[in-house]
């Protein structure tokens, strides 16, 4: 449906989108992940036609939208901060999109009552948007962006203001009229706690670049990189020199792995290592901290390397660990 | 014994805080509130008001006042919006430059905008030359006569516009440049267009700072004085040159005070309404946006080039041009009527320095810029000796001072010609005396002190003196190092605010001013007011004298100025 192709595009005079290419399918949720800065963002309101590539194309259903305005697209997008008129009170903001292509007043009101139920705010109509919670807020602007029933869904950082508890809430409702709408949506965020929640895909956006495209479930398992691995938090990305083939010295100890990269000795590489109940190697390890975290304990070692146990040893034991190495080149 | 009694009682808070206000408050009585009561009596009194003359000639001059006005606020919207859109919407080279160029001729004084705009296309203006030579050769009369060689009734609009634009570019730009840029992101992705984003999102939004800039640019047009009288002449009868008349030409002091009262209620329902608007445009103004991008499509790049271009014309050339004609000899001076002659020439200033028979005045007419500066420094040492006492009362304000405060601020309500009327009721002959122009001079000035120490007294926090003091500094150490800093900043700027207002004040001048102690812009009004081009050129003379002095206070105020920033 969507598809982007090497867009490029530089912010003050320096690149910030070197080389964009993806595509989102019908009904799927991406999840565009990367660092505050990275120019996510701007990919969004470039797909939105507020602001233009340097080259490139955006297409969608195979036809190009450059000379397509803003408000032809056909597309939702809803801001971190929401972006609800203040003059306008819940009704009217919902009823924005509906008004403009002058659909008859009673089909607006029974479209924006659906949508309020939907979004678990019925009755709300004569409300000042300005005395709203934030999560209120939120919601009212997906019920805004959803009134038209755009071609695409686009939302930047949409939970970044609100706490944690009402994040958890507004992604399991999000995710839900998402899969039932079918409507494919494009997710940004620097949080990779969301991104795993909602995406049925994730892209890794880094230095101007998609260096991961990938399921949850792939990227959680094979990172790839030790970008990604640390942006994720997989586990312990650590640097090694390789002194033979499928061997890889570390400050924790020489670890053999199958890698298909193919080092040549004396390569440095970045491994990622995380503990394992069973196989794998064995390393002895200092115990420098220890802090509860909900079910089991994070175990903070010499070197900074950080294992999760059922059992919390001593501070200043020393301990034995069975960990897994893999590659990350 | 009594001494400590009495010791005790100056420590009191009630004593010492009164103490502060004495001064200023006797002041006021005497020199503001007693002439208000004297034109108020004067006003409300049978004959005046039973007068159907009286009222006929107050209802024509209020509704010309209005006319006027009304027009003149449209105009500078015309040209105003779309600068405001300019200066918050996009970026581009000498952009500070241009709008530090457009806010120049607000703190002008009036007769030298007026002498510039007289300068540039009045009747010995530099195009006008040039407008006779193209109706005569191209027989082109119309179009270009409009332009190059307009009614002063059009000068006087077109000097309203140059005046105030500035307002409509800090008040609209600003709050413009506050509005949150998603808000119509999101009406054009909902799918609004860029006109129907603009009609249903953003001119809601600004309706509040539209209405305080239009409110605020209609009441500096209602009172507006020295540029009407310069350039238009005692025909065009607003209520303050109609003041001026019944005061001085014509002289009928009942229909003068019943004019000025009638004027000052107009201004504060003007004050009060505007107070509540820009409450209003302070709610919205929550975190700032920087929406302001380079031009990249055609039409922007068109839009930005042709209005930069139109502003620069706009706001340079009378200000340029006020120089130039007082170096130029543009027509026959000693009546060789046909014979247009150019060239440059000093004798405008050199004349200056000559006492002639004959002359306007009774002393070489460089002695108005010494009288000009004497006032001035005159109008400084008083207005700060009075404001700095109540500007330190009002710092941490008491109720007593929370009430008083308006009455401090109400002299700017009362227009110059109104205070200059006050004075001729209230002291009479005692107006010989020059001290008298800046004792009104300094009313004038003393709002304008007061609200420039206030914020700088309030805002040395009591914790930086105690923290200097906990650090080992001596009580004169302390002000030295915490209270100096800020004050002489403050000081030196309400200084030379009071500075400027002295030199370039002409209304309550021209009415209580002897004429052998003439000011520049009282000079200027007599010069433009004679004809001959020796005496036009003598006018552009001392016009550039108070234009580039005008200018050097404010170079210093904006040096001073520079962190915090200025609202109006």
């Amino acid at each position: 449906m969507l598809e982007l192709r090497n867009l490029v595009k530089a912010y003050e005079g320096k690149p910030l989108l070197r080389d964009i290419t993806f595509t989102v399918a019908e009904g799927e949720t991406v999840c565009l992940l990367g660092a505050s800065g990275s120019g996510k963002s701007t990919i969004l309101k470039m797909i939105a036609g507020l602001d233009f590539p340097e080259s490139g194309h955006i297409l969608f259903n195979g036809i190009d939208l450059a000379q397509t305005p803003p408000h032809l697209r056909d597309f939702g997008l809803v801001f971190q901060d929401y972006g609800l008129f203040p003059h306008l009170n819940v009704f009217d903001n919902v009823a924005f999109g509906l008004k403009i292509r002058n659909l008859p007043t009673d089909k607006i009101q029974q479209r924006v009552a659906a949508l309020l139920e939907q979004v678990n705010l019925t009755g709300f109509e004569k409300r000042k948007v300005t005395d709203l919670s934030g999560g209120e807020q939120q919601r009212i602007a997906l019920a805004r962006a959803l009134a038209p029933q755009p071609r695409l869904l686009m939302f930047d950082e949409p939970l970044g203001a609100l706490d944690r508890a009402l994040k958890e809430d507004l992604l399991n409702e999000l995710r839900g009229i998402l899969h039932k709408t079918n409507i494919p949506a494009i997710y940004v965020t620097h949080d990779q706690e969301e991104a795993f929640a909602i995406a049925d895909r994730i892209l890794v956006l880094h230095e101007g670049v998609i260096i991961r495209d990938g399921t949850p479930d792939e990227l959680w398992r094979d990172p790839q990189s030790a970008v990604v691995a640390k942006f994720l938090g997989v586990g312990n990305v650590i640097g090694g020199e390789v002194i033979a083939e499928n061997e890889v010295k570390t400050e924790f100890g020489t670890f053999s792995l199958t890698c298909k990269h193919k080092h040549g000795i004396g390569k440095k590489v970045s491994v990622l290592l995380n503990a394992k109940e069973n196989g794998g190697d064995e390393i002895q390890l200092t115990v420098e901290d220890v802090l509860f975290k909900r079910d089991q304990f994070e175990v903070k070692g010499r070197g900074g390397l950080i294992i999760h146990m059922k059992d919390a040893p001593k501070v200043g034991e020393v301990i034995t660990v069975r960990v897994q190495v893999q590659c990350l080149a | 014994m009594r001494r400590k009694k009495i010791l005790r009682a100056f420590a009191s808070p009630w004593v010492s805080r009164s103490l502060l206000w004495i001064l200023t408050l006797l002041f006021l009585l005497s020199f503001f509130f007693y002439p208000l009561a004297k034109i108020l009596n004067l006003t409300f009194n049978f004959s005046t008001l039973a007068n159907l003359e009286n009222l006929l000639v107050a209802y024509h001059s209020l509704l010309f006042t209005f006319y006027q006005a009304t027009l003149s606020t449209i105009l500078t919207f015309i040209l105003g919006i779309p600068s405001a859109i300019l200066f918050s919407r996009f970026n581009f080279r000498g952009k500070s430059i241009l709008r530090a160029l457009t806010a120049v001729p607000f703190m002008l004084p009036t007769v030298v905008v007026a002498a510039a705009f007289n300068a540039l296309i009045g009747q010995r203006g530099l195009f006008f030359p040039l407008s006779s030579f193209l109706s005569t050769t191209f027989h082109f009369p119309l179009s270009t006569d409009f332009i190059l060689h307009p009614s002063p009734f059009i000068l006087i609009l077109t000097a309203h516009v140059f005046y105030n634009t500035t307002i409509i570019i800090r008040i609209v730009g600003n709050a413009l440049s506050r509005l949150d840029p998603k808000l119509e992101q999101s009406a054009r992705v909902l799918g609004a267009d860029s006109f129907q984003a603009w009609r249903r999102i953003i001119l809601p939004l600004l309706r509040p700072s539209l209405l305080a800039a239009a409110l605020l640019v209609f009441m500096f047009d209602f009172t507006s004085f020295g540029v009407i009288l310069l350039l238009g002449g005692s025909q065009f009868a607003t209520l303050e040159v109609e003041i001026y008349i019944r005061a001085l030409k014509l002289p009928n002091l009942n229909l003068a005070a019943l004019l000025s009262v009638i004027q000052l209620a107009f201004t504060l329902i003007f004050s009060v309404l505007y107070t509540r608007i820009i409450s209003q445009v302070n709610t919205q103004t929550a975190p700032r946006f920087s929406a302001a991008k380079p031009a990249k499509t055609i039409k922007e790049k068109i839009f930005v080039v042709s209005l930069c271009l139109l502003l620069s014309a706009f706001f340079l050339l009378p200000l340029l041009s006020l120089p130039i004609r007082s170096v130029t000899r543009l027509e026959a001076d000693r009546g060789q009527r046909e014979e247009i002659q150019y060239g440059f020439t000093t004798d405008y200033y050199e004349e200056l320095f000559i006492n002639r028979r004959g002359s306007l005045f009774y002393v070489p007419p460089i002695q108005a810029a010494a009288n000009s500066l004497e006032y001035a420094g005159v109008t400084v040492l008083l207005s700060l000796a009075l404001g700095y006492p109540a500007a330190y009362a009002l710092a941490k304000p008491t109720r007593l001072e929370k009430f008083l405060d308006p009455f401090i601020m109400l002299p700017l309500g009362a227009s110059a010609v109104m205070l200059g009327l006050g004075f001729i009721l209230s002291f009479g002959r005692a107006l010989a005396s020059p001290f008298f122009v800046p004792i009104a001079h300094s009313l004038i000035a003393l709002p304008f002190v007061i609200r420039t120490l206030q914020p700088a007294l309030a805002s040395i926090p009591e914790r930086l003196r105690q923290a200097a003091a906990t650090l080992g500094a001596s009580p004169f150490r302390v002000w030295q190092t915490v209270d100096f800093p800020i004050l002489s900043r403050a000081t030196l700027s309400a200084a030379t605010f009071a500075f400027t207002v002295s030199l370039g004040e002409f209304g309550a001048t021209l009415l209580i001013t002897r004429p052998e102690y003439p000011t520049i812009p009282i000079a200027i009004q007599r010069f433009l007011s004679q004809p001959g081009g020796l005496n036009y050129g003598q006018a552009m003379a001392m016009a550039t004298v108070l234009m580039v002095l005008t200018t050097l206070a404010i170079l210093i105020i904006e040096k001073l100025r520079l962190s915090d920033s200025g609202e109006f």
